[in-house]
């Protein structure tokens, strides 16, 4: 984010430093006839006002229940939250679902993956931006019609006025995120949670769907949250980066500190799975090999450990608390950390015991191959 | 768009083309001579009388002569035919005499099942499994297993002879007896009617609803804060209301030709009642006009139908 620094100086002389949002020890559980789903299973986080925060993990690691829950979106009947969620001082769970209204869409906005469903196909799309902010902002019919054709153009939709009485079906998927995020971006929300808003578009328009959430955030000073399955997505567009992994933050780190000095084998193994550019031709992509864990009967000890390339004895039993790094901001759960002294005799004992995980992180061997398992493609 | 609707119209005249056939053909397959029918029993048959009258009535002519006088009475001059039973009775006449009742009962009979049942639908599916969806659905359950003939009788019993409220048999015309006491005659059996379809729609709206509030697009609406009636009636209810359309549609026509129990109990002078006694007296041409007109009404309401789907669902008037 090149103008973050002139922001934040901004925000320290005109705002408190306290952090616009809190989570607290939040647990999302699901009740289903197969058991407790943990979900998210103690996520700690705080993001303060302005930055952005990417929530970064596999399918099934509990990112998108996170930023629901947070949001309060969850409102299936089987659903269990504990812990706390505190919003610009005031704490969101103990909110009634009638006081959350006014604070979604005015507040807290949120814009989902897939474009192409999170438009209702039978309203026009104009009504669709204008029906909150004449709800929100109790203006005119007219004046909400100007704000959101505005919106439209500030998204870049061409020819606003007249996309304005378009239905979602006659747009691309990448206008209809476009105007996804206008209409999220309408009443001016404090907060915006970004839930893998490019995963279901081409790559070409992703890119111009980040920049416009980017620049959005600047020039409305928002906060962000963005989940991604995608280190890639985050790694220039965020302040600070939480992978996840069950339910659990398992790494948290300003990006650059994450990317220059990850410590988690997950973060390591997230980022591995990411195919470089200057790699030779027809290089493997390297996955994570096993399945994501089964968040029913969790792995006992480190949930990671089945998959990990360092797993050591004790990371089957004892599950590694969130610690501090040396390096201010920096968390990580982890026993046996990628750069430390533990970790490097770790993989290597691994390595000598020919641990399948470990010869295929280092690309000795195919982890499809090896694992009988099945492998899960990373990342 | 322009092509659909032509498409459908083509349709339209296909189908009541078809309509016509089977109705005449219907003619055929009925036991016994017309003749019968024409002469009273006990009279002789003087040969030459029955072929004047065969003459008369065109029943001389080969079958295929027969359908194209009568197609093209019933087309060019809305003639449908002179009843052999009561002699001079044009059918045409009768069934615009009989039309109105029928039609306005079937019309009120889904105008109070819709007011009830879009409501206890939509609750159900917002409150599903919830104490006040248990109970509605038991109470739509009820409705669905009394036979509308018996909840006519109790009706009437509440109404007309308890409590005195409402005539329990008759018909005042609107253009007679003025639209209140039009009103008066026409509520309970219309009530009668709506209690079945009030059932089968509102279980229609609360399943697709259920369906529809697992849409991605009902959570985006929630999450724009906008309160939960609205995403509920102005976001959910309209992709929900498909197949209630078609079933609306294809009960109206029913109706139509289904009131004859309630025309019964309540001595109203229906289509239904025409039809009946036009069937037990062996009236061809009359049951034919009626079954014709019944099936056409039938056939322009499922077009209709189909046309407001394209109102409802936009993403159809591309195709």
């Amino acid at each position: 984010m090149p103008t973050a620094g002139a922001d934040a100086t901004r925000l320290t002389r005109s705002e408190k430093t306290e952090p616009l949002l809190v989570v607290e020890d939040l647990k999302t559980y699901f009740q289903t006839p197969n058991g407790l789903v943990k979900a998210v299973d103690g996520v700690t986080l705080s993001v303060e006002r302005g930055k952005t925060l990417g929530v970064v993990g596999e399918s099934g690691s509990g990112k998108t229940v996170l930023s629901r829950s947070i949001m309060r979106l969850n409102t299936a009947g089987n659903v269990i939250t504990h812990g706390s969620v505190t919003y610009n001082g005031e704490d969101l769970l103990a909110k009634s679902p009638r006081q959350m209204r006014d604070i979604w869409g005015v507040e807290m906005a949120m814009v989902f993956q897939d474009p192409m469903t999170s438009l209702n196909p039978v309203v026009k799309v104009g009504r669709q931006m204008t029906e909150h902010i004449r709800h929100h902002l109790g203006v005119s019919k007219k004046d909400a019609r100007d704000t959101a054709v505005e919106l439209l153009r500030s998204v870049r939709i061409p020819e606003p006025e007249a996309r304005f009485d378009n239905y979602p079906h006659e747009m691309s998927g990448g206008m209809r995120q476009r105007v996804c995020i206008a209409i999220a971006l309408a009443c001016g929300p404090k907060m915006l949670f970004a839930d893998e808003p490019t995963t279901a578009l081409d790559v070409t328009v992703q890119h111009q769907i980040l920049n416009l959430l980017g620049q959005q955030q600047v020039d409305r000073f928002m906060t962000m949250i963005m989940v991604t399955h995608d280190l890639g997505v985050v790694a220039g567009r965020t302040d600070e980066i939480a992978v996840m992994y069950a339910g659990k933050v398992v790494e948290k780190a300003p990006t650059k500190q994450l990317f220059a000095d990850m410590r988690h084998p997950y973060t390591e193994a997230l980022l591995r799975s990411i195919p470089k550019i200057d790699d030779p031709k027809h290089t493997k992509l390297s996955a994570i090999s096993g399945r994501p864990p089964d968040l029913i009967n969790p792995p006992s000890g480190c949930a990671f450990s089945p998959r990990c390339p360092y797993a050591q004895p004790q990371c089957f039993t004892d599950t590694p608390p969130l610690g501090a790094a040396p390096t201010p901001g920096h968390q990580y759960a982890c026993w046996f950390p990628v750069g430390s002294p533990e970790g490097k005799d770790a993989w290597d004992k691994n390595l000598e015991a020919k641990r399948p995980q470990t010869m295929a992180a280092a690309g000795l061997v195919n982890a499809t191959e090896e694992l009988a398992a099945g492998a899960v493609v990373g990342g | 768009m322009i092509k659909m609707l032509g498409l459908r119209l083509a349709r339209l005249v296909a189908t009541l083309f078809a309509v016509s056939v089977i109705t005449f053909a219907m003619t055929l397959l009925l036991p016994g001579d017309p003749i019968n029918a024409i002469l009273p029993p006990t009279t002789e048959r003087d040969p030459q009388i029955v072929a004047q009258i065969r003459e008369e009535y065109g029943l001389d002519n080969n079958i295929a002569v027969r359908y194209k006088d009568w197609l093209n009475d019933a087309v060019l001059h809305q003639d449908l035919g002179t009843s052999y039973v009561t002699r001079g009775q044009k059918v045409t006449d009768q069934i615009k005499n009989r039309v109105p009742v029928t039609a306005q009962l079937a019309l009120m009979a889904v105008v109070i099942a819709l007011f009830f049942a879009i409501p206890i639908g939509v609750l159900g599916a917002y409150r599903q499994s919830k104490w006040d969806d248990q109970l509605t659905s038991a109470g739509m359950q009820v409705a669905l297993s009394i036979p509308n003939f018996i909840a006519a009788i109790m009706l009437g019993w509440l109404f007309a002879i308890k409590l005195d409220l409402l005539p329990n048999t008759g018909w005042a015309r609107i253009s007679k007896e003025g639209l209140l006491a039009n009103l008066k005659t026409s509520i309970l059996p219309a009530t009668a009617l709506a209690l079945t379809q009030m059932a089968i729609f509102s279980r229609l709206v609360r399943s697709d609803m259920i369906a529809t509030l697992q849409e991605n697009y009902i959570l985006s609406a929630r999450a724009k804060g906008l309160p939960d009636r609205f995403v509920l009636f102005r976001h959910a209810l309209r992709p929900s209301s498909l197949s209630l359309i078609t079933i609306v549609g294809i009960n109206f026509g029913a109706l139509l030709g289904g009131t004859v129990v309630i025309e019964q109990v309540f001595s109203l002078p229906g289509l239904g009642s025409k039809l009946l006694s036009a069937i037990s007296s062996r009236d061809i041409l009359m049951v034919q006009g009626i079954t014709v007109f019944i099936a056409t009404v039938y056939v322009i309401v499922n077009t209709l139908v189909d046309l407001l789907y394209i109102v409802i669902d936009p993403r159809i008037r591309r195709s």
